[in-house]
């Protein structure tokens, strides 16, 4: 059953469409060599170029566009051999040339395509229309000043690709997916890193409604969103206001809206009448941009491999159930370190340890995976002295504890704690024939009352220090009383 | 000989046999200004002590063994080159007291070379007229007279009027300009100097002031043929920080100028032949004709069919382009600023207020051509024909090595005289315009003189990047003509 939102007339349908600006990883800025740091001093990473100053000229930064082509090849697109820049012309005060060097007509990815994944379970594939690069603008400061308005030029100029779906989402869960799965494979491909807080990623979020089987009604863009939470209350937002217009009689224009986070409902910020007209035709300082084939091959096999892949091979080759490979392979960071903890050990026991205990270490610390108290380099050490027997389950289980507080390795800790888990048949016997000697009351007792066995085990542990490996003091404790 | 007197190659030869310094020329040169400019107005900044420093600094690398290729020349600059610690005004107010942080790529070239700036010259505002009429900084006057009549002062031609005012005045060796849509061939035509518009890439356009990027080339103009070989080898070169720049070998252009033109072919546009063209336009035109065929070319007539949709074109083309490149001026950042009420009519006053009403009517036309549901009847149109245009030149040049036309409709007019006729303004174009939307080179070279006495050039255009053909014929056409007269004012007569 598709979702729907149900009035007064009975249920609607969504349509979604995402256009997606993605701030694209570089030293550089789109058309100068101006640093492109965050959070820098404002004006501090602007050069006359980014300023719009007399007789200066744009130059395309090579490794932009390299970024876009491995892009489009994640996004499975076409990469088109010829593209051009155009300008979009438009006055505003953090606009430093008056114009936007953007790509209309002829952008450097045509159609893709990606595949979602939904909490049930399923898949759904959603297109993607175009990618193109863009420089983006300023920041223009309105609080900073009583009469003045302050502009930051730091981003102006900085490289954008802007990433249109076709409206092929149908609920504010599909909008969601959608942007999670795209955010993923920018960080994977390393052409984005998707930090939406700090802007590097911020969605246009187009919507409309419908009743079954009809065609597309007039859409409205909700603009500048920036967590995929507030996508998915945008989405719902926008489309409840929408259906209420419908069904009060009245008709739903064609505009842009803002998404008011601490209401939750979004509002007008321009209507279509009020639309720019932005005299677009092609940038003259710029020949038009052609992509070898060659070097677009050459990028090809340089990619990383992507999340859907990694998935897979993660469920064929290590044998990991379809949700704990996704899980692993939702963060290349975590992904990264569960390859780093499995490589050579038992894959299984590594994700399980890593999705166990580790990530409810890092839960508890509220840290991430890329300052994580533990390194993989150490839990991976960690189940060696699993396997090796050295360490009990249990007591793995307190030595990543003492790892995690104190950041040292596994060995140095077992040695500091002399937590060696004790595997001498020798010493174990002695123990267990220790316990037996000590209380034939029990040994009577077991013999028409099995589950006492337990209870045997607790005394030997007891008597070992709980370095004991449990295992074998079973093993043992079996064959003296059964035997 | 006076040192104002001296052509590049001749000073450069004065110079290096020790006859004169570069101090002394300079020196003269800027005595010539102090004296002429009140009247001429053909430079709008004067950097006099700066002019003397580089120019001792340019004898001692001389008496060092250092000389580069143009070293210790006194040389004027169109004010709309951007030079590092000196005011840039494109002949505009909007631009106000700006002064570059950075030199344009072809005056570093210059400086490289060792030239001497005197100064900064004079304009249409933003390189858009044909008359200088439209500069914030005044106009400017033609040193030329005609006949007996010295009370009507002539237009120098534009946009780069003040450079070749300058030039022929005898304010400078040799001046930069820029050419958009003959802003080079038309005032070199009517103050009887060369000068070339290059191959549209040959110059980099970085620190240039931007009017029309798909047409705006830097040149030179000066008094020889052979001198604007000198100053283009200098200008030219490829430039990483301007992407339409070329990546394409500098010949020597001045050897080029030696070559002769025995068994060149060389074409004779029948479109360029104008209903009304004034008889004496034509009989310039075959005397040229006359003395390349005495000199062993063979005269070829050809046909440029689109050429009568080159004028309409280019003013779609170039208004679209400035409308664009222009709204930077917005007096947020640098220049020009009259505060308003809110961020708008910040703008309104401020470009109200800063520019003149030629640029004002292209930012308008501009604007209009590129607006939804005009796009593609003008500017798409306009580009369209433009390939077409370019085509006609591409097969043209199949058959012939060069190609040879008036320069200008008429020589210099009277100051006011097509003011109030944008129109008839921009008919002066008619014969350029064709060079800057096929991008391929075009000089003027003086050949003649009109019944009063004024200066008349024809005009050479020459395949993309074979300037040196250009400058054979030319340089053919400037031995063949022989011409001695100077213009009435100058420095020094």
């Amino acid at each position: 059953m598709s979702y729907t939102i149900s009035g007064e007339t009975g249920p609607w349908e969504l349509v979604i469409g995402l256009e997606v600006h993605a701030q694209v990883t570089s030293n550089a800025k789109l058309f100068s060599g101006a640093a492109t740091g965050f959070g820098a001093e404002p004006n501090s990473q602007v050069s006359f170029v980014d300023a719009g100053f007399p007789g200066m000229l744009p130059v395309i930064n090579r490794e932009c566009v390299a970024q876009a082509v491995r892009t489009g090849l994640g996004l499975n697109a076409q990469v088109n051999p010829w593209s051009r820049f155009d300008r979009k012309n438009y006055f505003y005060a953090d606009l430093p040339q008056g114009y936007q060097i953007s790509q209309f007509a002829h952008p450097i990815v045509g159609e893709g395509k990606i595949t979602i994944e939904l909490s049930d379970g399923s898949t759904r594939e959603i297109g993607i229309t175009r990618l193109h690069l863009e420089q983006d603008a300023g920041k223009s400061l309105h609080d900073q000043h009583p009469g003045k308005s302050y502009i930051d030029l730091n981003r102006s100029g900085v490289a954008l690709m802007e990433i249109v779906s076709e409206p092929d989402m149908r609920s504010p869960e599909e909008a969601g997916a959608y942007l999670t799965k795209l955010r993923q494979i920018l960080r994977y491909l390393g052409s984005c890193d998707g930090n939406m807080e700090q802007g590097s990623l911020r969605a246009d979020v187009n919507v409309s409604v419908r009743k079954a089987g009809e065609g597309f009604r007039t859409r409205c863009e909700v603009k500048n969103v920036n967590s995929i939470r507030f996508v998915m209350q945008a989405v719902e937002a926008e489309a409840r206001r929408q259906i209420e217009v419908w069904e009060s009689g009245g008709t739903v224009d064609q505009e842009t809206r803002l998404f008011d986070t601490s209401r939750g409902v979004t509002r007008s910020m321009r209507s279509k009448e009020d639309a720019h007209d932005y005299r677009y035709f092609p940038d003259p300082d710029l020949p038009p941009l052609v992509i070898e084939p060659g070097w677009i091959e050459e990028l090809k096999s340089g990619l990383p491999e992507l999340p859907d892949a990694r998935r897979t091979r993660y469920v064929n080759e290590f044998g990991l159930s379809a949700y704990d490979a996704s899980v692993l392979v939702a963060e290349k960071e975590t992904a990264a370190f569960y390859e780093e903890v499995a490589a050579g050990r038992d894959p299984k026991v590594a994700a399980n340890w890593v999705m166990g205990d580790f990530f409810a270490i890092l839960n508890r610390m509220g840290r991430g995976i890329e300052d994580s108290p533990v390194s993989a380099k150490h839990l991976g050490a960690l189940l060696d002295l699993i396997a090796d027997r050295t360490l009990s389950g249990k007591m793995a289980k307190e030595v990543l504890e003492a790892m995690a507080e104190t950041g040292k390795p596994p060995g140095t800790i077992v040695e500091e704690r002399g937590l060696r888990q004790v595997s001498d048949t020798g010493a174990i016997e002695a123990a267990v024939d220790a316990i037996i000697a000590a209380n034939p009351d029990k040994v009577e007792q077991y013999r028409a009352k099995p589950t006492l066995f337990g209870w045997f085990v607790g005394q030997v542990m007891k008597a070992m220090k709980g370095q004991g490996n449990p295992a074998l003091v079973n093993e043992v404790l079996k064959a003296r009383l059964d035997g | 000989m006076h040192p104002t007197d001296f052509t590049i190659r001749g000073a450069l030869e004065a110079l290096s046999e020790g006859i004169v310094t570069s101090e002394a020329l300079t020196a003269a040169h800027l005595r010539a200004i102090e004296a002429l400019n009140p009247r001429l107005n053909a430079f709008i900044t004067v950097t006099a002590e700066r002019a003397m420093e580089a120019a001792r600094a340019s004898d001692t690398r001389r008496a060092n063994g250092v000389a580069g290729k143009l070293e210790g020349i006194p040389l004027a600059i169109k004010d709309l080159f951007c030079t590092q610690g000196v005011r840039t005004t494109a002949a505009s107010r909007i631009l106000g007291e700006f002064t570059p942080p950075y030199e344009s790529t072809v005056t570093s070239n210059l400086l490289r070379d060792g030239a001497v700036f005197l100064g900064k010259v004079n304009l249409d505002e933003f390189a858009m007229g044909s008359s200088n009429a439209t500069s914030a900084f005044g106009e400017v006057e033609n040193p030329w007279k005609r006949g007996n009549d010295d009370g009507t002062t002539l237009v120098p031609g534009g946009s780069s009027g003040g450079s070749a005012a300058a030039v022929a005045a005898r304010l400078a060796m040799g001046a930069t300009a820029t050419d958009t849509g003959g802003s080079i061939r038309q005032p070199a035509a009517f103050c009887g100097i060369a000068g070339i518009k290059p191959t549209y890439g040959r110059c980099s356009r970085w620190g240039v002031v931007a009017f029309a990027s798909s047409l705006d080339t830097p040149g030179p103009v000066a008094r020889t043929v052979e001198d604007c070989a000198i100053l283009l080898e200098s200008m030219s070169g490829h430039d990483p920080k301007d992407s339409t720049s070329a990546p394409a070998p500098v010949p020597d252009f001045a050897a080029a100028c030696a070559r002769g033109v025995k068994g060149l072919r060389i074409g004779v546009p029948r479109e360029y032949r104008l209903e009304g063209m004034p008889e004496e336009i034509e009989a310039l035109w075959q005397q040229g004709l006359a003395w390349l065929r005495a000199e062993g070319a063979e005269i070829v007539d050809i046909s440029l069919p689109h050429t009568k949709y080159a004028l309409p074109t280019y003013y779609i083309v170039a208004p679209a382009e400035a409308s664009s490149n222009l709204a930077r001026y917005d007096g947020v950042r640098y220049g020009l600023r009259r505060d308003g009420e809110d961020l708008r009519d910040l703008y309104e006053r401020t470009r109200a207020a800063g520019f003149g009403d030629e640029v004002k009517r292209r930012i308008m036309i501009g604007t209009y051509v590129l607006s939804a549901g005009y796009y593609d009847a003008y500017y798409l149109k306009a580009q369209k024909v433009r390939t077409l245009i370019k085509r006609d030149f591409d097969e043209a040049f199949r058959g012939v090595d060069a190609i040879v036309t008036p320069a200008t409709p008429s020589a210099a007019f009277a100051a006011g005289e097509k003011q109030d006729d944008p129109v008839a303004m921009y008919l002066n174009d008619v014969f350029t315009v064709t060079a800057n939307l096929a991008g391929i080179p075009g000089m003027t070279v003086p050949a003649g003189y009109d019944r009063q006495g004024l200066p008349l050039g024809l005009q050479v255009l020459g395949r993309a990047f074979d300037e040196e053909t250009v400058f054979a014929v030319s340089a053919a056409i400037e031995h063949a003509a022989g011409l001695t007269k100077l213009p009435q004012v100058r420095a020094f007569a």
